[in-house]
């Protein structure tokens, strides 16, 4: 055991930083916040992927003639966690790149791969994904939005939400339903689409956080050239399945206020003439929070070490949402009823702030991207191997599925 | 970057499973438990024999010179069949202690005796229906004889020798005791976990040796409990996984409203959050694994992290694998109890769970991690 780079990754590490030191700043205290509703900032963060795509780091691991590198994993760790030291833009690209810039290397035609890709790498086209519905969520399949064909194109009507980026997209992966006469999961089929077509309307939600990041995006009679399809008629499920897949993936760690925060805060707060550190339930929660903190911090050591290798990672990683932002929710409201009555009140202190975004913002992060109820059933059927569900839609034509209101 | 077990390791680990599987440890956990036997004296010799009680010790006092890594890999696969053998009192607990603060004599003397199975050793420090410290101990030593009633020790009746934590003229001392020595009479105390005994030792006047330094004692066993927490948090981590198998396969197998109860949410759920519980112990058991092996500065942080999760893994497992067997988890047949009573021995063993939790963030607050 040590916690060393070989010498290969050192040198990369080295060359990561060289380049990160000569073009963008580490992170000061107060970094900037990321407010990609704000036309500057994006494009702050455009220009960031194409200063990155010039100098050959903007998709690391893709092939070369898509404008990546071909990096190992570990490489790409290691970027990751130098970059991440540095006040730059992240995390608009990753629905695009960790989502559909895959599923478009996996169906689309050389043509299209050609003309998408490296501008999707490049950061000119920004890509999002339309898969949930009012009426679809953690059971996507159950998805409404219709997709007739006529020739060559099909008709597409319907809603799509909670779309990360829509209104500043380019480009959406849509998987609608062509025939609701089949067993739901065999009616569907899937496309990219231009965001820009006509019949497109984009809507912002507004969360419980006031915050806006996702939309509802409404399709009235949008028209999708069937070359822009991906897969067969009725592959859509499988295509989707891919996709997902990879969002599991990508939605991990669930950034805010940690148990750092937790324990400094406890240090200087007064708890009725003592240290709030001093009072023995608060304790408890710290050191809760801490083995969650560092058994996610040494499973992804333990991640990396098998990537290291060169070995297939074990399931691991698959516990970090559901551990993460149940601990984000408890430690925003401890720092919240450490203040009593005055942690209703928004005032300027920032770590005031923090706690209160965290419990606001730590619901979103347990249902997004799949429910903790949902990676508690992917984690039982997947990694434990128990039985699947028994389901009473299964085999039933989509359209005599109950479906309520 | 390598948080993970050598091959080699791997491989020593292997093997203990297949061995503690060969000689159906968790059924001699049973006999043992159930005929009052204390200890599996005959799976004891065979592992005397592999060489185990000496892996730490070095070369020079005839043991196997390997380190703490190689300990971990074995704690694991102990837990996982609940091994009725005083290894975790005689290996993790007493040959540390003889290793890292006795004196060289006394080191000549005993440590080869540990690799031979000559002795074999345990600690002996509570005394009341209390957590133990350094202020509450009235076991005495005056003239370096020593004077006391120990309760709760563990394997106390197979071990030829005992370290007791005495009161002294200058603070705490550790002081290692022989057993066949005049003076001492061991009790068997019924318990929860009856597959490894507990003693009450009465001591009067009992010769000793001073382990470590006069009034340093307490120091001492604190470092040492920090190094076995680590050992421990292996074999609980070991026990967790056990019983969330035991439940995965009764899951599997057992059949409710025509159907596998392991088709249902509610024990998928619970399955789901074992796995997760299990993760985080393992995790932080590697680093804590890593820590103890080289002895870095973040051990007290490290290892009582390892040790609050492992017990709470162990806990939860145990107990929610009762649950998912239903009535069968509930009868003296299954083998669910076994493991609920052996996580209960080993979350107190060493103090318990909220006493830890209070040790990792006074931890936090010696290093100023933050």
């Amino acid at each position: 055991m040590d916690f060393n780079d070989t010498k290969e990754q050192a040198q990369f590490r080295k060359k990561c930083r060289d380049w990160l030191e000569a073009n963008a700043s580490l992170k000061a205290e107060k970094s900037s916040k990321s407010d990609f509703n704000n036309n500057d900032y994006l494009q702050t963060a455009k220009d960031w992927q194409k200063k990155k795509f010039d100098a050959g780091w903007a998709m690391l691991h893709w092939p070369k003639e898509y404008g990546g590198i071909a990096a190992s994993p570990i490489e790409r760790i290691i970027w990751n966690s130098e970059e991440a030291k540095f006040d730059v833009p992240r995390g608009i690209y990753d629905i695009g790149l960790g989502m559909c810039g895959p599923v478009m290397m996996q169906y689309a035609t050389e043509a299209q791969k050609e003309r998408y890709l490296p501008v999707m790498a490049e950061g000119k086209e920004i890509w999002c994904q339309l898969f949930s519905e009012p009426s679809a969520g953690s059971d996507v399949a159950g998805l409404r939005t219709k997709a007739e064909q006529q020739g060559d194109k099909w008709i597409i009507n319907g809603q799509k939400v909670w779309t990360s980026g829509a209104h500043y997209s380019d480009y959406g992966i849509l998987v609608v339903r062509h025939d609701p006469n089949l067993p739901k999961h065999k009616g569907m089929t899937f496309f990219f689409v231009d965001m820009k077509s006509p019949g497109i309307d984009i809507k912002p939600i507004k969360q419980i956080t006031g915050g806006s990041s996702f939309n509802e995006v409404y399709f009235n009679d949008v028209e999708i050239p069937d070359s822009q399809r991906l897969g067969a008629i009725g592959d859509g499920w499988k295509v989707a399945i891919t996709t997902l897949m990879n969002e599991r993936l990508a939605v991990g760690d669930a950034n805010g206020a940690d148990v750092n925060e937790a324990f400094k805060w406890a240090k200087g707060q007064d708890d009725m003439g003592d240290k709030l550190i001093e009072n023995m339930a608060v304790r408890e929660s710290i050191a809760d929070w801490y083995c969650e903190a560092n058994g996610l911090k040494n499973t992804k050591l333990r991640t990396m070490s098998a990537l290291s290798k060169g070995d297939t990672p074990g399931p691991e990683a698959s516990i970090t949402k559901i551990v993460s932002a149940n601990k984000l929710q408890a430690i925003g409201n401890f720092g919240m009823d450490s203040m009593d009555m005055a942690g209703m009140l928004q005032t300027e202190d920032s770590n005031v702030h923090d706690f209160q975004s965290a419990w606001l913002g730590a619901p979103g992060l347990r249902i997004a991207g799949g429910t903790d109820e949902i990676l508690r059933n992917i984690i039982a059927e997947r990694v434990l191997g128990l039985p699947e569900d028994q389901r009473v839609d299964k085999g039933v034509p989509y359209k005599d599925i109950p479906s309520g209101k | 970057m390598n948080l993970d077990f050598s091959d080699d390791q791997k491989y020593l680990k292997e093997e203990a499973r297949k061995f503690f599987e060969k000689e159906n440890a968790l059924g001699s956990a049973r006999t043992t438990l159930e005929n009052k036997l204390h200890t599996d004296e005959n799976l004891w010799k065979k592992i005397v024999d592999l060489g185990w009680t000496g892996i730490t010790i070095p070369e020079s006092y005839d043991g196997l010179g390997l380190g703490h890594l190689e300990l971990c890999v074995l704690a694991e696969e102990m837990g996982r069949t609940l091994a009725p053998i005083p290894f975790s009192s005689s290996v993790y607990l007493f040959t540390e202690a003889i290793n890292k603060f006795a004196s060289e004599d006394i080191k000549q003397d005993i440590l080869p005796k540990l690799v031979s199975g000559e002795v074999i050793g345990t600690l002996a420090v509570t005394e009341e229906l209390n957590a133990p410290s350094s202020e509450n101990i009235t076991t005495e030593v005056k003239n370096d004889k020593v004077s006391g009633v120990k309760i709760a020790v563990p394997d106390a009746k197979v071990a030829t020798h005992s370290i007791i934590v005495t009161k002294s003229a200058k603070g705490v001392d550790l002081r290692l005791i022989d057993h066949s020595s005049n003076g001492i009479s061991i009790t068997h105390t019924n318990s929860i976990d009856e597959s490894r005994g507990h003693f009450s030792l009465a001591i009067d006047n009992v010769s000793s040796k001073l382990i470590g330094e006069e009034g340093n004692g307490w120091e001492c066993y604190e470092r040492l409990i920090d190094q076995a927490a680590v050992l421990f948090s292996f074999e609980q981590l070991g026990g967790a996984q056990a019983s969330m198998e035991m439940a995965l396969s009764y899951a599997k197998e057992r059949y409710a409203f025509g159907r596998q109860i392991g088709s249902f949410q509610a024990i998928k759920h619970k399955l789901a959050d074992m796995y997760i519980s299990i993760t985080l112990a393992k995790s932080n058991s590697y680093y804590a694994a890593w820590a103890l092996s080289t002895e870095s500065s973040d051990l007290s942080v490290a290892s009582a992290t390892a040790r609050v999760s492992s017990t709470k893994a162990f806990q939860f497992c145990s107990k929610e694998n009762i649950q998912t067997h239903g009535g069968n988890g509930f009868t003296w047949e299954y083998d669910c109890h076994l493991f609920y009573r052996r996580s209960k021995l080993l979350s107190v063993n060493l103090g318990s769970l909220s006493n830890w939790k209070n040790r990792l963030v006074t931890g936090l607050e010696k290093s100023n991690v933050s």
